[in-house]
Parts: C-alpha cells; sequence; structure tokens
C-alpha cells in the first residue's frame, strides 16, 4: 500500500512562457498610442527616430543581460562597464591609435569585464550580485584614472577623422530624411541573440543552467563553460553599447553610466524574463526596451519632467514582475 | 533465481573494499557490491548507511578512497558523472533533477543534443524521443511537453528515459516509487521487466519491503556503511531482512482495539468542512489522547482536508469546533493560536529552517516567550532546547547543531519539539515516516504514542496501511474528496481498502 496524495493530485499551473510578452507588447502599443493621442507632435517621423536613437545602446545592454538573467545571474557593471570601455576606447585613440582600432578596444575592453564577471560567477562562484558590483566599482574608478577625469569626446560629423562614425552607427541624413544606421545594428544583434539563445547549444544551456544548474551538472555537462558564456556575450554587448552610446551622444563623461545597467534589467523584467532564471526571450527584451524609450519621448513631448519618467518607470517595473510571480506561484 | 549467484553468471560489476571518509565520518568501510547483467539488485539499509554514498562512488558523483571497481572485467577510476553516463552507468536521483522550463526531449538529450553545424537540430532531437518512450510504452508523453507540466510520475519516466539515451547497462534507481500512485509504480515494474529483458541492470534503493520481494532478485544490505550481506530475494523472509539492517528483530504489532479511555472529551470537532473539488462535506471529530488515522488512496483529499482545517488553504465552508468552542481559522497563525499543530511531510520546506540550529527552530513559533525586553533570551531558549531534546530523545550532538545536519527522523522530532513549545494541543502529522528507515520509522511511532499518553490528541495522514493499523486508534477513510467511512482501531486492511475505493 503506497499511494501518494499529494504531488500527483494537486494540479499545477501551466508555465505559460508567451504570455507576459504579450501583455507587454499590448502595454507598447496603447501606451505608443496615448502618446500619439495627447502627446505634443508625437505620431511623427522625427518622434520616431528620437525613440529608436534612444534605444540603441540600452537596446544592446538588455539583449546582453537577458542572456544572463535567464541563467538566474545579474549584472550590475553594465551601465559604468559601457562608458569605462567607450572611454578607454576614447583615450587610446587620443593616444594616437587609429578610430577604427580604438572602437576595437572599446568593445575589447567590454569583452574583457564580461570574461572578468563569468569566471567571478562560474567559476569561484562568487554570488553574481556581488561580483558584477565589485566590476562595477572598477569600472568606475578606471574611467577616471584613464580619462584623468576629463571629459572626451567620439567625433562628430564634422570631424577631421572618424567623420563617418556617426553615420555608421546612429543615422545618415540624406535629403532631409534621416536613415536610422543604428537601427541596423541593433536589429542584426536581435535576430543573431534569438538565434543564439533558441537554435544553439549556447542558448540551450543558458535556459538549462536558469531552470536547473544541479541537474545540468548531473547530466555530465561541463556546466561552468556554459554560465561563463552568457557574461560573455554579455560583456560584448557592453562594449558595443559603448559604441552605440558614443554615436548617439558623443561626449563620454567620466565615472558615469550607473543606473544604466538597471534600466537595461528593467526592460528585460518588462518583457517577461524571469529574474529567477529558465524563462525569458529576446523579443520580450526587445519590447521591454522600447515600452522605456517610448515612456521617455512621449513624457517629453507632453512637456512632464523626466523625473515623472523614473517614477512611472518603477511603477511598470513592479507591475511586471507582479506578473511573473503571480503567473509561476508554486501552489 | 538462484542462477545469480552461481559462479557461471558473468559479473557485469564488481565493487571491492570500497571505503569512503568524509571529515569526522566514515562513511563506508569495506563494502562489497556485485551485479550480473539482467538483475535487479535491491540496495537496502537505514538511512545512513552508506546506501547513497556507494551510488555516488558508482556513478561519478564521489571518488572512493580506497577499493576497487571492476566493470566488465576491467578495472576502471570514475572522477566524473560524465565517465560514468559513458560507460553505461547511470543514476536517477530521488529528488528528480530536472530542468522543468525545458520540454521533455530537451531534458532527455541535455549534453549530447543533435545538431546540424552551429545549430541544434531539435526535430531529430523530438523524433529520438519520441522513439524511446515508444519503446519504454509511453507514447502518451509528448517530446515537446514542458518537464514542469507533467506529473511526478511522468517525470520519474522521463528521467528513466534520458537514463537510456546513455545507453545504460547500468541504472541505479534510487528510491524512484516514493513519489509515485500505485498505478505508476506498476508501470514503472513493467518498465524495469522490460529493461531486464534487454540485459539492464538495475540497482533498486527502497525503504518498501513489499515492492523489493516484488522485482528484486538479490538484496544487498548495508548497516552503518558496512556490508552485511548480499541473499538471494526468493530465499528469504522480510523480517530476515530487517534482521540484517538494524541487527535487531523488530516486533511489529497493530493496535487490536482503541486505547483512549471511555467517556474522554472531544477536543476537536471538524463539521461540514467543504475546500474545493478535493474535500467535500468532511465531518469528523478527534477525541483528548485519541491518535486519529487518515487513510485513503492517492488523491482522496487528505492532505487537503487538514491544509483546509488547518487554515493554510482556503474553506469554502464548514464549522470547527475546538474544546466546544466554535473557531475561525482562516491563517496557520489561528490555527496555531487555537492549539493546533502542522507537521507537514515536507519538513525541509515548511517545518523547519534547516540552516539554522536545534535551539533556534525549537522556539521558532513562539520566540514572543522568549524575549528579556527587546532582546532574545538565550539562555532560556537553550534551556528549554535541551530538555526538549532530552524529552524526546533527539539525537544531536548539541543543540547549535544545524538542523540540515540532523538525519530525517530527528529533523521530525524538533519539528515536534516546535509545537510542545508552542503548547499545542492537537498535532497533525502529514506521512509522519516518508523516506525515513525503519529503525527511525519505529521512534516516531513510539513518541507518537507518548503524545497521546501524555494527553495530545493527534491526526495521522498516512499512506502506508501497516502504519494506520499500527497507531490509530479510529481510522476515517477518504475517496475522491468525501469521508467514506469512520472504522474502529482493530478493523482489516480489506475494510480500509474497500471503503477507500468507495466513490
Amino acid at each position: 500500500m503506497s499511494s501518494k496524495e499529494t504531488s500527483t493530485a494537486v494540479a499545477k499551473p501551466r508555465l505559460k512562457s508567451g504570455q507576459q510578452r504579450l501583455f507587454a507588447l499590448i502595454a507598447l502599443i496603447a501606451i505608443y498610442v496615448i502618446f500619439a493621442a495627447f502627446g505634443n507632435r508625437f505620431f511623427t517621423y522625427r518622434t520616431f527616430m528620437n525613440i529608436l536613437e534612444q534605444s540603441y545602446y540600452i537596446g544592446f545592454l538588455a539583449v546582453g543581460v537577458t542572456f544572463i538573467i535567464i541563467t538566474g545571474g545579474i549584472d550590475l557593471s553594465l551601465g559604468t562597464v559601457m562608458m569605462c570601455s567607450a572611454m578607454v576606447g576614447l583615450v587610446s585613440f587620443g593616444a594616437g591609435v587609429p578610430f577604427v582600432l580604438a572602437l576595437i578596444i572599446t568593445l575589447l575592453v567590454g569583452v574583457l569585464f564580461g570574461v572578468l564577471n563569468g569566471v567571478l560567477v562560474s567559476y569561484l562562484k562568487l554570488p553574481a550580485f556581488i561580483a558584477t558590483m565589485g566590476s562595477m566599482m572598477i569600472a568606475l574608478g578606471l574611467s577616471a584614472i584613464v580619462s584623468k577625469v576629463q571629459t572626451r569626446h567620439f567625433p562628430s560629423r564634422t570631424a577631421e577623422v572618424g567623420s563617418w562614425f556617426q553615420n555608421v552607427f546612429r543615422s545618415v541624413n540624406m535629403d532631409g530624411t534621416v536613415i536610422p544606421t543604428g537601427a541596423f545594428w541593433l536589429v542584426g544583434l536581435i535576430v543573431i541573440a534569438v538565434i543564439v539563445l533558441n537554435k544553439t547549444r549556447i542558448g540551450r544551456y543558458t535556459f538549462a543552467v536558469g531552470s536547473n544548474e544541479e541537474a545540468v551538472r548531473l547530466s555530465g555537462v561541463a556546466v561552468e563553460k556554459w554560465k561563463l558564456i552568457p557574461y560573455i556575450i554579455a560583456g560584448f554587448c557592453t562594449g558595443m553599447a559603448g559604441i552605440m552610446y558614443g554615436a548617439t551622444y558623443t561626449t563620454i563623461i567620466p565615472q558615469t553610466g550607473q543606473g544604466e545597467e538597471l534600466n537595461a534589467i528593467a526592460a528585460v523584467v518588462i518583457g517577461g524574463t524571469s529574474l529567477s532564471g529558465g524563462i525569458g526571450s529576446i523579443t520580450g527584451t526587445v519590447i521591454g526596451v522600447f515600452i522605456m524609450s517610448v515612456l521617455q519621448v512621449g513624457l517629453m513631448s507632453m512637456n512632464v519632467q523626466p523625473h515623472y519618467q523614473k517614477v512611472l518607470t518603477g511603477i511598470i517595473v513592479i507591475m511586471a514582475v507582479f506578473i511573473d510571480i503571480r503567473q509561476h506561484k508554486k501552489r | 533465481m538462484s542462477f545469480f549467484i552461481s559462479s557461471v553468471a558473468k559479473k557485469l560489476l564488481t565493487m571491492e573494499n570500497i571505503s569512503k571518509s568524509f571529515p569526522g565520518v566514515h562513511a563506508l568501510k569495506s563494502v562489497h557490491f556485485d551485479l550480473v547483467p539482467g538483475e535487479v539488485h535491491a540496495l537496502v539499509g537505514e538511512n545512513g548507511a552508506g546506501k547513497s554514498t556507494l551510488m555516488k562512488i558508482l556513478s561519478g558523483i564521489y571518488t572512493k578512497d580506497s577499493g576497487e571497481i571492476l566493470y566488465n572485467g576491467e578495472s576502471i577510476d570514475l572522477t566524473n558523472t560524465r565517465e560514468a553516463q559513458d560507460m553505461g552507468i547511470c543514476i536517477i536521483h530521488q529528488e528528480l533533477n530536472m530542468m522543468n522550463h525545458l520540454t521533455v526531449a530537451q531534458n532527455m538529450f541535455i549534453g549530447k543534443e543533435s545538431t546540424k553545424g552551429f545549430f541544434l537540430d531539435d526535430a531529430a532531437d523530438n523524433r529520438q524521443a519520441a522513439d524511446m518512450l515508444a519503446r519504454l510504452g509511453m507514447q502518451s508523453i509528448d517530446p515537446k511537453e514542458l518537464v514542469a507540466n507533467l506529473t511526478v510520475g511522468r517525470m520519474q519516466m522521463v528521467e528513466i528515459a534520458k537514463a537510456l539515451t546513455y545507453n545504460s547497462r547500468i541504472l541505479i534507481l534510487d528510491e524512484p516509487t516514493a513519489a509515485l500512485s500505485d498505478q505508476e509504480i506498476e508501470y514503472l515494474f513493467g518498465i524495469i521487466r522490460e529493461l531486464k529483458e534487454e540485459g539492464v541492470a538495475m540497482i533498486y534503493i527502497s525503504h518498501r519491503m513489499d515492492e523489493i520481494w516484488e522485482i528484486s532478485d538479490r538484496i544487498t544490505v548495508l548497516r552503518d556503511g558496512e556490508y552485511v550481506g548480499t541473499v538471494v530475494t526468493a530465499d528469504v523472509t522480510q523480517g530476515e531482512v530487517i534482521q540484517m539492517m538494524v541487527g535487531r528483530t523488530i516486533f511489529v504489532e497493530t493496535k487490536s482495539e482503541s486505547s483512549v479511555p471511555e467517556g474522554a472529551e472531544t477536543v476537536l470537532e471538524v463539521r461540514n468542512l467543504n475546500a474545493g473539488r478535493m474535500v467535500q462535506d468532511v465531518s469528523f471529530d478527534l477525541k483528548r489522547g485519541e491518535i486519529l488515522c487518515i487513510a485513503g488512496l492517492m488523491g482522496a483529499g487528505r492532505t487537503e482536508t487538514v491544509r483546509a482545517l488547518f487554515g493554510a488553504d482556503k474553506k469554502d465552508s464548514g464549522e470547527i469546533y475546538v474544546e466546544g468552542q466554535l473557531v475561525k481559522i482562516d491563517s496557520p497563525a489561528d490555527a496555531a493560536r487555537v492549539g493546533l499543530s502542522y507537521l507537514s511531510e515536507d519538513r525541509k520546506r515548511y517545518g523547519l529552517a534547516t540552516s539554522m540550529s536545534v535551539a533556534a527552530n525549537s522556539v521558532m513559533a513562539c520566540l514572543e516567550n522568549f524575549m528579556k525586553g527587546p532582546f532574545v533570551d538565550q539562555k532560556r531558549i537553550n534551556k528549554v532546547a535541551e530538555e526538549y531534546v532530552e524529552k524526546l530523545e533527539t539525537r544531536t550532538p548539541s543543540i547549535r547543531q544545524l538542523v540540515q545536519n540532523l538525519s530525517g527522523g530527528n529533523q521530525q522530532k524538533v519539528v515536534i519539539a516546535k509545537w510542545l513549545i508552542k503548547n499545542a494541543n492537537i498535532f497533525i502529522f502529514d506521512e509522519p515516516t516518508r523516506g525515513i528507515d525503519v529503525g527511525a520509522k519505529n521512534e516516531i511511532y513510539k513518541l507518537i504514542h507518548e503524545l497521546a499518553a501524555d494527553g495530545k490528541s493527534i491526526i495521522v495522514i498516512s499512506s502506508e496501511l501497516p502504519e494506520v493499523l499500527r497507531l490509530a486508534d479510529r481510522i476515517v477513510v477518504m475517496a475522491e474528496g468525501r469521508v467514506t467511512g469512520i472504522l474502529p482501531a482493530g478493523s482489516s486492511q480489506e475494510e480500509i481498502m474497500t471503503l477507500a475505493h468507495d466513490i
């Protein structure tokens, strides 16, 4: 006699991964429609370009950190590493390094920070929160040291060297029409990220580790390696974000960037990726990114101070996490 | 089946003089174990006897300190699970290790996914998974279904199917039936017999003697990390094996009549309790000093009933009287206030803060009584914790020991101490001996009897009929969310089963 009552009898809530993403998409459309109706000249090509540009660097940060968050990890160093890598690139440019090489250096710094974070978390088994907080501080200090606390600038469209930079990474102005070249990069990243996350081993293990790391280990998989890779991906994206940020705003101020990681994480969470790991999507993250930038641009078009945007973003994040928890609550 | 011990049968595996120590513990001392192809070899012993350690060595999770493992006649040295899997040695852990957010096929082929160049070939894995499941007669499981949406029984089947993807020659099943219904167990046994035919050797770890006699060919007994002996199942009785396990004879008696004195007052009365589909119109009462067992099949609504009673789940309607007074129980805190306590089967999850000490857990439910102004009065806590460790004979080196380092039975005692200190009068035990070895079970039974003799009133939910017959002064039988009968002590198993099937 050995019947069992509790575990099999209780009907489990079925996991629905796409549901929150759908909510987010509806929310994005709703917000857009509201601003189009009530905002001042919101529904224009110009404003749309503005929204796109707001999304470039945050998009790169958010797509990268989506990988980390699906493994159940977190990265608090994104914002400062983005600024630090841009700064290191600019300083080397200033020191006579060819501009293209300076951009590659920018990317490399991002990747190196990703490797650092990943090794700390996966091989040395540090909690991701603490390890990446340490990296955040290192990046913050490093950008001040290499720049000697001097603000630096990426080349503008009229610069002698690198005048192509903004054309390639931000937009081309042709006969008064703006072609958002930055968006091509972002779309390219999104396509690659979607493929990597859903169609390759990297993606499979990213989900698997976030779902049940011990099970993956017991299946004979080298977990450490697969936990490291998402941090490197995020590091690469962060370096790219540094370039995108430079193209959009040109000015890099040392010791900044703090808080951008939280914007990126907020976008990821709004898009339905679970902070407890195992669930998430790139498309959700992209929707989250656009919710944030539409809010930002939209509120500006209604002449609302940016502080209100922060409050609203906070409320949306809390709502998103609330929905996430409600959906995946056990019993 | 005696051909298994004849030297004719070629040994698939021989583990000789295996020893393993952990800091402060000599977990295995010169243990012997062997396997022939196509046999089901049960490995039994009390908790802490070394079964898991031995199996973890065989599956590459631990490395042995000394001894030799011969596999197919060759000496092997395993340093990780991957090596073991590559050799065809696979373990299915008691606590299922699955990736809930992944599909069935993705779980089965983790670590060896089919690829087309840089990309995963999910279609191929889904096809292979379907074939594998079909081979085990589990066509009804969709390879594309998320594991989180499967029942525990089906998850177990998927784990077995996954093990077979490694071309396993040796399959270790650690308490595979702990979470399965009777029907699922029968199904599992069907699969085991099929694998036997194919020559897969299986090591079967279980506390359930009936199952071992149904499915195994031989039994190896461990006790305190030492090898006691290997016997052919058909040649021995359960009593003999239990005696090998504990090194002493255990006398199992059943209660022939209620030990509750006549005219004992009613301390708890449940009237027409309703809570969802699983609890319909449930009524019963409980006397002072009584042990009331709730019996029934899987899904009969027993746990749901006591959870609703205790305020852990929402009630739809019904009245509860404690010592004659109508009480309102909307939360576990309400229940505790009127003297109820609930000891769930999942002690780690609901009953204990396992990373805290025995002392801290003992006063967890009533810390407010152990304060000196704004400060925690550690002296008094230690005193009362010591007192109850002694009273309940909890085996712990000290009250500062972390609960996670205690055995299941002793953890149970800490939960009981907690509620005794809280001054609970009514104890609800939900499967108090699940996953506990024979020796510790007896201690739990003794403890429950002592609590009752002490004037506490007790409700026990149990799925094991011998346990019910041994403990109960009265038996409430449930089926499909309803009470189908209340039987006196001394009723037969048949009477209970008849009511349990009454729908």
